[in-house]
């Protein structure tokens, strides 16, 4: 339009190297402005993230006692399938006995749990979130023992670490404490 | 310039390339950029921005909070104290929302008030006007079914009452209201049905608002003085001049919405509405939102039960043909000496109806609300359509730059430049 008046005319506070006061004024102004925006939008983001309620949840106690040896359990911590396996001398001997240059992702059995008669593991494929079968005893363990996910073919051993197919990594092992000799609390 | 693009000003290479092929920026350009507004709007134009800013915090809490909200008889309450005491700032994003629904009613009131002493309405703006009282009859719908999710006492009774007014009407009146319901009582269908449609009318409305601005933006904008921009020499360019105006005014409504928000999130709510809904006890003194005392205290006032639900629809209609109602051609009440004080009278009239609809319905608010409903209709039916006539305008200025720049001389010569792209 004719009538417009354009920023570049002079100004109140004159150009002297090419800066004014109008271009200091609009910087200023900006950045409060986006400042101002970021506060406003986090406790939008910020009220996506897990409630007070879902962190209240966040600790599943387990007695162990149930547990025969070679038996095997399933509970529920945060949402997630936790597999508890008591395991047998030979399946902790197998685990043991594999040489760590055969694991994709190398780690000791003896790091993966507190007690070696009792594997914890969150029972999710490091492939793409399927369940692994072999909590069950009628479950296929696949070839080393442990875990078959039948999703994709991966297969863990008896210590959850995975021998063969795409998963890229071992079932991780979560935060958990024995509270006494027959009581874990995981997480 | 190839067939079939756009010729675009942009310098910006990418600009330039997709505003060729989609001049959404040279649409910006014109309509907020270079677009012509008189240069003498005082603050009370701020409060279309406002609304708009308003919309849009509106719609973007209540995405946030529907993401925690659950819309079933057993659980909505609950699911309200959970947003309040675990989610993560949910207690600030329903407050700005409870609040905001306050907000946006304070600020459309005034931008109604202003658009009546400024005459607003009048030609070439009728469906401009029109399609505002479209706006602001779906914020109603809006803002009654969001009132009633929490399904507190007042949700759940408001919800009931409301629903009930279609029951006056004679022969399908029942038929309407079991529709409406979804069943025999207000229940479990119904606060389903009005948390979908909560969630659906903000977007309608935004849909109306961009009608409502794009039919602004063929008229222009009336000013205070009610008189035509006559040249370039009445006009400025929107930006910067009202995008920085627009912006003081968002500074204030923030901090008014802020201290309502931080420190009185309850002032405008009624503490019935955290007893949870109870279908077999009605509290002893219901109430509406704030905002629709006026219109509630005229359904109170007329002392039959198919009239008060007219005479209340009825308050709201007749704004759809005030452009008719009022004769006078003249646009702003500066240079209407009678119609000025009989507006004032108007706007009493309508806080007295406000304040009377709070109050129960014994004497003597039932008789004050009597006086200002008959008032109410009175100033729109009878006094507007005879001061046209009756009254002697003042004189009108010639132009809106000539008490300002005394002759309307031309603008410096730098301020007609081309306009600076924006990008």
């Amino acid at each position: 339009m004719a009538d417009s008046l354009a920023p570049t005319a002079p100004q109140h506070g004159a150009p002297q190297d090419g800066e004014t006061r109008r271009d200091f004024l609009q910087l200023v102004a900006g950045s409060f402005a986006a400042v101002g925006v970021g506060a406003m939008v986090w406790p939008f983001i910020n009220s996506m993230n897990p409630a007070k309620d879902v962190l209240a949840v966040s600790t599943t106690d387990v007695d162990l006692k149930p547990i025969a040896a070679g038996a095997a359990i399933t509970v529920v911590w945060r949402g997630k399938p936790v597999f508890v396996r008591s395991r047998t001398e030979a399946e902790i001997k197998a685990a043991r006995d594999v040489p760590m240059s055969e694991l994709k992702d190398p780690q000791a059995d003896q790091d993966r749990v507190k007690k070696d008669q009792w594997l914890v593991l969150i029972g999710i494929c490091t492939h793409l979130g399927c369940i692994p079968l072999g909590q069950k005893a009628t479950d296929e363990r696949g070839p080393f023992g442990g875990y078959f996910c039948p999703c994709h073919g991966s297969a863990y051993d008896t210590s959850g670490r995975v021998r063969q197919g795409p998963a890229p990594l071992n079932l991780p092992v979560p935060t958990y404490a024995f509270t006494s000799d027959t009581q874990i609390r995981i997480g | 310039m190839s067939i079939g693009l756009h010729k675009s000003d942009f310098a910006n290479p990418v600009i330039r390339w997709v505003d060729s092929r989609l001049p959404i920026f040279t649409m910006m350009q014109k309509e907020y950029g270079t677009f012509p507004t008189p240069r003498n709007f005082n603050y009370f134009w701020n409060f279309g921005a406002l609304a708009m800013i308003n919309l849009l915090i509106m719609i973007a809490t209540g995405i946030f909070l529907a993401m925690n909200y659950t819309a079933h008889t057993g659980m909505a309450f609950d699911s309200v104290e959970r947003i309040m005491r675990d989610v993560n700032y949910g207690w600030l994003l329903r407050y700005a929302h409870a609040n905001g629904a306050s907000m946006f009613f304070i600020v459309v009131y005034i931008h109604i008030f202003r658009g009546l002493y400024y005459g607003s309405y009048k030609a070439p703006r009728e469906l401009l006007w029109m399609l505002g009282v479209v706006i602001f009859l779906l914020m109603m719908a809006t803002a009654f079914m969001g009132y009633v999710l929490p399904w507190g006492q007042m949700s759940f009774w408001g919800a009931t009452v409301i629903t009930n007014l279609f029951s006056a009407f004679p022969l399908v009146g029942e038929t309407i209201v079991t529709w409406l319901w979804g069943g025999f009582s207000v229940d479990n269908p119904t606060l389903n049905r009005f948390y979908s449609l909560h969630y659906l009318m903000p977007f309608v409305i935004f849909g109306v608002v961009f009608l409502h601005v794009a039919a602004l933006h063929i008229t222009g904008s009336n000013n205070p003085l009610g008189i035509d921009p006559k040249g370039p020499q009445d006009t400025l360019p929107f930006h910067p001049y009202y995008t920085a105006k627009d912006s003081v005014g968002i500074v204030a409504y923030l901090a008014v919405f802020a201290l309502i928000v931080f420190f009185f999130p309850n002032a405008l709510g009624h503490p019935d509405n955290y007893i949870p809904a109870n279908p077999l006890v009605t509290p002893p003194h219901i109430v509406p939102e704030w905002y629709f005392l006026p219109f509630y205290a005229i359904l109170r006032a007329v002392p039959d039960k198919l009239g008060g639900v007219l005479m209340m629809f009825g308050s709201i209609a007749i704004l759809f043909v005030l452009p008719w109602l009022d004769t006078s051609p003249v646009r702003s009440m500066r240079f209407r000496p009678l119609a000025r004080p009989f507006f004032a009278v108007w706007v009493v009239s309508f806080f007295v109806l406000l304040w009377c609809g709070g109050k129960p319905a014994e004497e003597p608010y039932v008789t004050i609300s009597r006086v200002a409903a008959a008032y109410y209709f009175l100033y729109f039916l009878v006094i507007l359509p005879l001061l046209g006539r009756l009254e002697r305008p003042l004189p009108l200025p010639e132009s809106i730059s000539l008490p300002v720049l005394r002759g309307g001389g031309p603008l410096p010569a730098g301020a007609m430049s081309k306009p600076m792209e924006k990008a």
